[in-house]
């Protein structure tokens, strides 16, 4: 190990922690300031970094993480898609159907009544299998 | 072996493996964190090889193992294997325990790093998510 790979290493390993963190508190507002500063980065520096590390910027990262929820919950069925909305962090109807239709391809609505076959493999592959992944989603923007 | 002449063979699942990038901070994990008792510990340095697992069940153990020392791995390989370890993309485990809730609280106040709090999963169990020192992630569900 080269002084160079350890500090690669130990970047690595703080973009890990971020990630985690924004994996437990994904319903709550992000704050890339807060989290910049947990790991004595500043913001922009994180989001690059975050980016080299995870192929996405920690707010991408973050509505993928939200929809992702947002997909179990309405193939869970028992709550209205405003709730899930609610639930999973979203502050407005619009803003949340507009992501999910990006990632999923379908209106939330449309795929609480046609949810895709739950799989009954292990909790962590299906939540491997069953991630929405940003560069599959459908309409193609110009801001990514 | 013709269809209808199986030998049941009563296999079962005795030791996994997960890798470690520091002996002590793992060992620590499993065992002051999670419980476990430490039943071989082999090895020097960085170089050992610790065998933990749960009380009581003297059948099931997992090894913690320093990551990539294969001989027959590259330095560009093992580059790689650290790496996606930092990531936390690497290793992982799914342990469970039939009350997910009070174990969550006793680990989370043991100060590991949480992924997931405790939710209900769509495809029917209830389970939590946290990370070992060296990146694995250990998710723990609520047992039948």
């Amino acid at each position: 190990m080269t002084p160079a790979d350890d500090a690669r290493l130990r970047e690595l390993t703080l973009m890990r922690k971020v990630r985690d963190r924004i994996d437990r508190d994904y319903a709550e507002p992000l704050d890339v300031e807060a989290l910049a500063r947990g790991v004595h980065m500043s913001a922009g520096h994180l989001s690059r970094r975050f980016r080299d590390a995870f192929g996405e910027s920690p707010y991408a990262y973050l509505m993928t993480r939200r929809i992702e929820r947002a997909m179990a919950l309405l193939r869970r069925g028992d709550l209205s898609v405003t709730e899930v909305c609610f639930e999973v962090g979203f502050q407005s109807l619009g803003t949340f159907s507009t992501r999910f239709s990006e990632l999923v391809g379908r209106s939330p609505r449309e795929y609480r009544r046609h949810p895709e076959p739950g799989p009954g493999i292990p909790s962590w592959v299906e939540k491997q299998a069953t991630r929405p992944i940003r560069n599959r989603e459908v309409s193609v923007r110009g801001d990514r | 072996m013709g269809i209808g002449s199986v030998v049941r063979m009563d296999i079962t699942i005795n030791a996994s493996f997960l890798p470690h990038t520091d002996a002590e901070a793992s060992v620590a994990f499993y065992r002051d964190v999670l419980g476990f008792e430490v039943r071989k510990d082999v090895g020097y340095e960085q170089m050992r090889w610790v065998t933990v697992g749960p009380v009581g069940q003297p059948d099931t153990a997992i090894v913690l193992t320093p990551p990539a020392v294969d001989p027959g791995i590259s330095d560009a390989e093992r580059s790689t294997i650290l790496e996606l370890m930092a990531k936390g993309s690497y290793g992982g485990i799914v342990l469970a325990t039939p009350d997910v809730d009070a174990a969550f609280a006793e680990i989370e106040a043991k100060g590991a790093d949480v992924v997931q709090e405790p939710i209900d999963q769509p495809y029917g169990i209830r389970d939590c998510a946290f990370r070992d020192p060296a990146g694995n992630m250990v998710r723990l569900q609520q047992s039948a």
